[in-house]
């Protein structure tokens, strides 16, 4: 058994290490199959030209169906960056004005929370979800919701703990003026969450970049079910799936365009780069 | 309410281990400006944050002449450094009065008459992290005395400032004190000192050297180091 891993991490190693290393030499020494078998370099070039045009005609001729998902994406991720938001960041300002028995392990496991796989998540959400767990009467597997529970799972620990990170400073700077004037907790969370929203924005920026782009537990939780819960991460699943590389890429640059706008369009509304110094 | 006097008893403020201030024995009556002088490192900070509550005390007590809450709502802290909340000037200036429930509309038009009061009149819509040292002071104190604080402490609130902004605060100071507020205030500034004290406290290795009327200090400390740091020698 030792042996057996000791073999595997090694060929992963080179794998990983050795760039001028063939992937197919070693599969084919471990008598494996090769995942993509007759295809050759020019083709992969051609498939990325032709996705970026694709991308384009299909954006041109605002078709239905990708219209259809995109808005489904962005609709679940910014339900759950909302929601996740509304958690994370007063349990973040919390964290940082108030010096509690268990604070250090409490931010250490929000910090390793932030790795979360979202495999993992999916998985358990989906067995609390079911006909036959707890939460089965609500009939909530294979809906939008099942998806945006999922990924205010995913998200929370990351906006929570980013925002501590910067929310710590904050309380720093502010921790003597605000015990002198005699605040309340309550208004130091106000405060904190008031004063640092620029760095919270960013948090949240951070979340909902996980959120759009991903992938496992929306697929587990959501099941990529046409014109139900089909989003574009789980579409350019299925599009590589079947081979449609082309397509698959397409819609991979319209994820990748969504995400930088909705992140430009925030900065602007809020004024991030024009005003003071943070 | 009576809030004086203030009696310190046997009052240490420890750190990791060491001492920083105490043990002090300490009444202040209720009127006129008091300076608390001293090389630096002898505890005068930790001494007015003892006094204002904000450093725990490991040993001894501080006891007001009206409950302690009652206290704590009427002192006010200018700061070394004053910290600048990511705001607007006004803004700024309007947070005492906000956290104790004004309403937005009358707490803008007091900051807005206190800015005006400090000199900052023409900078209420700046953010107050772009203001400059001795603009950032003035801020302070107007957010320290928008609420009408009977006590106030301030932490060398004129260091590293140049002639002009210092006699700006000075002015704002004597003008707070003609109206009731009672100042408590350290500083390096000998000149500055001999203007303002009424009386002075001398400390060294955290513990209360001396504590005399100014005339008297000035006209010739009782101790031989209050002596020398008059002159301007360096004690130790």
């Amino acid at each position: 058994m030792a042996n057996l891993s000791f073999w595997g991490g090694l060929v992963v190693f080179v794998y990983c290490y050795v760039p001028s290393c063939d992937l197919e030499a070693i599969t084919s020494v471990l008598g494996c199959r090769d995942p993509w078998p007759m295809r050759s370099k020019p083709e992969a070039m051609s498939d990325l030209w032709s996705g970026l045009t694709q991308a384009f005609w299909l954006l041109v001729t605002l078709d239905a169906d990708l219209v259809e998902i995109s808005l489904r994406s962005l609709r679940v991720t910014l339900t759950a960056l909302l929601i996740a938001s509304a958690i994370a960041l007063p349990f973040a300002a919390f964290l940082s004005v108030r010096r509690f028995r268990l604070r250090r392990i409490t931010i250490a496991v929000l910090n390793a929370l932030m790795g979360l796989p979202p495999v993992v998540v999916g998985l358990v959400v989906y067995v609390f979800l079911s006909r036959s767990g707890p939460f089965g009467v609500f009939g909530l597997l294979f809906t939008p919701t099942a998806m945006i529970i999922a990924q205010v799972i995913i998200i929370v620990p990351l906006i929570a703990s980013i925002a501590h990170q910067s929310l710590r400073e904050l309380w720093g700077d502010y921790h003597d003026l605000l015990i002198s004037m005699n605040t309340t907790q309550f208004q130091r969370i106000q405060a904190l969450l008031w004063d640092g929203r620029r760095a919270l924005l960013t948090a949240a920026l951070a979340g909902f970049g996980r959120a759009i782009g991903e992938v496992g537990a929306i697929m587990i939780v959501g099941g990529n079910i046409d014109h139900a819960t089909r989003v574009l991460t789980t579409a350019i699943a299925l599009e590589t799936g079947k081979g449609e590389f082309a397509l698959a890429l397409a819609l991979g640059f319209i994820l990748i365009a969504l995400a930088v706008t909705v992140n430009l369009l925030i900065h602007r509304l809020s004024h991030t780069e024009s005003e003071g110094r943070w | 309410m009576q809030m004086f006097p203030l009696e310190a008893k046997q009052a240490v403020v420890r750190r990791q281990g060491k001492v920083l201030v105490g043990p002090i024995d300490l009444t202040l009556q209720g009127q006129g400006v008091t300076i608390v002088i001293g090389p630096n490192g002898a505890g005068k900070t930790t001494l007015l944050k003892m006094l204002h509550g904000i450093a725990r005390m490991n040993a001894g007590s501080l006891t007001w002449a009206c409950p302690k809450d009652e206290a704590q709502k009427r002192q006010g802290f200018v700061f070394q450094a004053p910290v600048m909340m990511r705001r607007t000037v006004i803004e700024n200036i309007a947070y005492p009065l906000r956290l104790i429930g004004v309403t937005m509309a009358e707490a803008r038009q007091r900051a807005q008459d206190w800015a005006e009061r400090v000199g900052l009149g023409h900078t209420v819509k700046q953010q107050a992290t772009m203001l400059s040292g001795g603009e950032r002071q003035k801020l302070a104190l107007a957010r320290a005395l928008i609420r009408n604080p009977d006590v106030l402490f301030l932490d060398e609130p004129c260091a590293s400032l140049d002639g002009r902004a210092t006699r700006e605060i000075e002015e704002i100071l004597t003008t707070a004190a003609a109206d009731g507020t009672r100042l408590i205030m350290s500083t390096h500034n000998m000149g500055q000192a001999q203007r303002l004290a009424d009386e002075v406290i001398f400390v060294l290795h955290g513990r209360i050297h001396e504590f005399t009327p100014a005339s008297q200090f000035f006209a010739g400390a009782e101790t031989k180091q209050g002596r020398a740091f008059l002159r301007g020698d360096i004690v130790e």
